[in-house]
């Protein structure tokens, strides 16, 4: 589970830094207007990656990632009779093979989520440095504006609860298999399916409760 | 010894298993046969608990199965080896880890014993420097003696087995009904072994049950299954060409 967590990062890296360059340029893309303070570009890159795209879009490309592999690692061990197995030897297997899986991904979603804010603004650091619309000195500005600590706060609530979205639900899923083979990969992309709408709603839910 | 009293089991409204009485003995292979489909696993599967029956008792040396709570049969548990039909090792676990597993999880022996124990087990069912290979690296006649001794490593005093030679040659099929068959009389074990295959049943049938249509059909020894005047039974049996060729000998 650990090395789930370690597999993703450079695929977390990857996504958030062209996230953080492509969300700069975009919004240096649209304020063109000279009113406008450029310092804008960096505030806008900073608030849509502590109160989104690391929490929310990282969150469901993990649940992609993690979320099938459990349900397919579990969905297994059910149709091979490893958790028979397992019963038979007194074990209660729902908790011997679930509950590590959630506390894992309670400590190392939030450390990925953080990992993703920081290159994704790294991201549109970059793009300010090469790109003749903006300076870097409005960028870092920008990155300053009007920080709040609740911001982060708020991004780590979502994200307790997407981690143990990610886990919960395809773990439920994959110990539910019954069959054969096929019905691991239909439980596999069920789980990712379910996952994903279930961390949509919360994060609905959570925004209206914290922000409002 | 296991007393089985008129169990019955349906999943919904498709009742498999019909009003089954049945006693296991200590120190043989007690063999269930049938047709497939016809409700081997899902009494074995009720036998140890993987499945709740319907009603009806399982008496483990007296102690009664059904009424006990999780805790209950945990300590019977640890008294049951179980080799699955298809072996079901932990595929992430080398085949050490995976002998080593209910060692660790219920002996109070040190590390050293228990590699000893471990590769005691193993060397029982005649594998040797194979410890540090996965279960996707073996054959399936090594996975099976894998699970083999992954089942003893406790020293079970009940051992199941749901069709131990399947999927095998006939020649491994019968080094596999031997030794469990050592197995058994070496450590006095009360054993259930599961099989369509009359191979294992003319080498290993001491107590044959004849499983029909989830009722419990038949039972004898050996001899008697090949003389036996029961219609289903006899279709059974002399399914094969060879055997009836043997018949008509
Ligand atoms: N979990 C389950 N839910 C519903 N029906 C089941 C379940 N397990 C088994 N059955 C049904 O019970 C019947 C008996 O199945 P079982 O697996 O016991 O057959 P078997 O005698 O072991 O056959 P085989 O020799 O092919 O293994 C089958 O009709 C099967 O469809
Ligand atoms: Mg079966």
């Amino acid at each position: 589970m650990m090395s789930l967590g370690i597999g993703s990062l450079g695929l977390v890296a990857i996504i958030s830094m062209f996230m953080g360059a492509v969300v700069t340029l975009q919004t240096a893309a649209n304020l063109s207007n000279p009113l406008l303070p450029a310092y804008l570009i960096g505030y806008a890159t900073r608030e849509s990656f502590l109160l989104e795209m690391a929490p929310t879009v990282m969150s469901l490309i993990l649940a992609g990632k993690i979320g099938s592999n459990i349900a397919s690692e579990i969905g297994t061990m059910r149709i091979t009779e490893q958790i028979d197995a397992l019963e038979i030897m007194g074990i209660n297997s729902a908790s011997y093979l679930i509950f590590p899986k959630i506390v894992a991904a309670l400590c190392f979603i939030p450390i990925i989520v953080i990992y993703s804010m920081c290159l994704g603004i790294l991201g549109g650091f970059i793009v300010a440095m090469y790109s003749s619309g903006m300076t870097i000195e409005d960028y870092i500005t920008g990155l300053r504006y009007d920080f709040k600590v609740f911001s982060i706060i708020y991004a780590m609530i979502k994200t307790v609860f997407f981690a143990f979205v990610i886990t919960s639900v395809p773990s439920y899923h994959g110990y539910y298999t019954r069959g054969g083979a096929l019905e691991i990969g239909r439980s596999s992309t069920k789980s990712v399916v379910y996952s994903s709408i279930v961390i949509l709603i919360i994060n609905y839910v959570l925004t209206q409760l914290l922000l409002l | 010894m296991i007393e089985v009293k008129n169990i019955n089991k349906s999943f919904g409204d498709k009742q498999i298993l019909h009003d089954i009485s049945v006693d296991f003995k200590q120190g043989e292979i007690n063999l269930i046969i049938g047709a497939s489909g016809s409700g081997k696993s899902v009494l074995t599967k009720c036998i140890v608990g993987l499945h709740e029956v319907d009603n009806g008792s399982i008496e483990y040396d007296g102690r009664d199965f059904t009424k006990m709570n999780f805790k209950a049969r945990k300590t019977i548990r640890k008294e049951i080896g179980m080799l699955f039909q298809g072996s079901a090792l932990f595929d992430s676990l080398t085949v050490e880890e995976n002998v080593k597993f209910p060692l660790e999880m219920y002996s109070q022996k040190s590390e050293e014993e228990i590699l000893d124990r471990v590769n005691f087990c193993l060397q029982r069912v005649d594998l040797v420097n194979i410890n540090h290979l996965y279960p996707a690296e073996l054959s399936g006649g090594m996975q099976k003696r894998v699970g083999i001794a992954r089942a003893i490593a406790l020293n079970p005093s009940y051992l199941f087995c749901d069709e131990p030679n399947s999927g095998l040659d006939p020649r491994t099929g019968i080094v596999i009904d031997n030794l469990i068959q050592e197995i058994t009389q070496e450590y006095n074990i009360t054993t259930i072994a599961v099989t369509h295959d009359m191979n294992s049943v003319m080498e290993t049938g001491e107590n044959i049950n004849f499983i029909y249509k989830g009722k419990n059909w038949w039972n004898g020894n050996k001899e008697d299954v090949l003389k036996t005047d029961n219609e289903e039974l006899n279709d059974f049996v002399y399914s094969s060409k060879i055997m009836q060729k043997f018949r008509n000998l």
